[in-house]
């Protein structure tokens, strides 16, 4: 019965290169962005068969979810440009159609010939470099292991996240606002009308939003002793949020001021001022006094949670309010 | 071993529905009866699936999360039939007929 693992593996690793090649290749940008979305998905399942369901759980909430909301909103906003000058573009698509299959034909085969080869060897060449690397190395993981009672957390992936390697998340939050300040300079947000939601839309969206915040709050508790932590609960967030305003509910002109900006660097703040804060207490940057390093995680975790969450359905909203 | 065996025929008649919504996807001639194949195929594909683990579950609280799952997933499902639906229709596609 080995064999069975094999070839699961087998099937997973090629649907995964057969739908990146789709997604690459597709003309159409609809299809590519749901081949896309269902490149994540399989990658996902990639990740949970070598045993990584922090990953897996990452790339599937963001990866996938997050990111495949953000291309079919770009879709969205491209889509009405492209329709009034679509009978121009089209003329000219066919012309620049034509010209580049001249070109692909005139472009002599032994050249292509040899550019495959030359693309084929360096694959080879890389592949036989990492087969090389590949000596089954315990890495960091037991010093992570051996230190693991002084983190605060009883999760070596939170433990490393958090408090061995808070310096990356940290700066993996303020990229995260800086990507929407970059939006927010951009335009604002597109007003959008009153219209009546679907009604079965609203209905879930009533149904599943609370259960969504449910999650958000169990998966970031859980992250201490499990796979879960900041990024998936603020994603489900996000999520929540993307999909309240797909049903038509708007926040209120009151709250769109300074609380929404709060709730949007709450992540960063709070981190940056906890990881300041200790030095007060002689302990280098962004290191925990002992015996605080668990409520100082917590502390971060829940206002990195709320940040990211905003910050996604934010960037889904595109636009400053 | 009954419940091993149990578990095996749930899963297979799951897959068996997973196929046949695939098939009627692929085949069928137009966006309402190719939603009906694959919505059907998901709720109950999916349902048969998940009692086929849950019998297999190793505690009540897994069982339960697997029955979430597959609630979740009717209301999803069922919410995504009928808006693509009502998309198709806002576009005026009509129902094919014979």
């Amino acid at each position: 019965m080995s064999l069975l693992p094999l070839a699961i593996d087998l099937v997973l690793a090629l649907t995964l290169l057969w739908l990146a090649w789709r997604a690459l290749n597709s003309p159409d940008l609809f299809r590519a962005v749901v081949l896309f979305i269902a490149l994540g998905l399989v990658l996902g399942l990639v990740w949970v068969r070598l045993d990584a369901v922090d990953i897996a759980l990452a790339e599937i909430a963001l990866g996938a979810g997050v990111t495949g909301a953000l291309l079919l909103a770009a879709l969205a906003k491209l889509q009405p440009a492209a329709s009034q000058t679509d009978e121009l573009q089209t003329a000219e698509l066919q012309t620049a159609e034509l010209q580049t299959d001249q070109a692909a034909v005139m472009a002599p085969i032994a050249l292509r010939l040899f550019i495959a080869l030359l693309l084929l060897a360096f694959l080879a060449g890389l592949g036989f470099a990492v087969w090389q690397l590949w000596v089954p190395a315990p890495g960091l993981s037991n010093l992570v292991e051996a230190r693991l009672d002084e983190s605060g957390v009883a999760y070596p992936v939170t433990a490393v996240l958090l408090n061995f390697r808070g310096y990356d998340t940290l700066l993996e939050l303020a990229v995260l606002l800086l990507a929407l300040i970059g939006v927010w300079s951009l335009s604002t947000a597109p007003h959008l009308g009153d219209e009546e939601p679907e009604p079965a839309l609203a209905a879930l969206s009533r149904l599943l939003a609370p259960l969504m915040i449910l999650v958000a709050a169990y998966l970031v508790w859980v992250g201490a002793y499990a796979p879960g932590g900041a990024f998936q609960a603020g994603s489900v967030l996000g999520a929540a949020g993307v999909l309240l305003r797909l049903s038509g509910w708007r926040l209120s002109l009151s709250a769109t001021g300074w609380p929404l900006r709060l709730v949007l660097v709450l992540g960063v703040a709070v981190f940056a001022f906890i990881g300041l804060a200790v030095i007060g207490f002689d302990q280098p940057l962004l290191g925990y006094p002992p015996g605080w390093a668990k409520p100082a995680i917590l502390a971060i975790e829940l206002a990195a949670t709320l940040s990211i969450g905003a910050i996604l359905a934010a960037l889904f909203i595109g636009g400053r309010p | 071993m009954f419940v091993s065996l149990m578990s095996v025929a749930l899963l297979v008649a799951g897959a068996v529905f997973f196929l046949a919504g695939t098939l009627g996807l692929l085949r069928f001639p137009d966006v309402y009866t190719r939603l009906h194949a694959l919505t059907k195929a998901d709720n109950l594909g999916l349902g048969l699936m998940v009692l086929g683990l849950m019998v297999q579950a190793e505690s009540l609280a897994a069982a339960g999360k697997l029955l979430f799952i597959w609630l979740l997933l009717l209301a999803a499902s069922a919410t995504a039939g009928q808006l693509v639906a009502s998309w198709a229709q806002g576009k005026g596609i009509a129902p094919w007929r014979g």
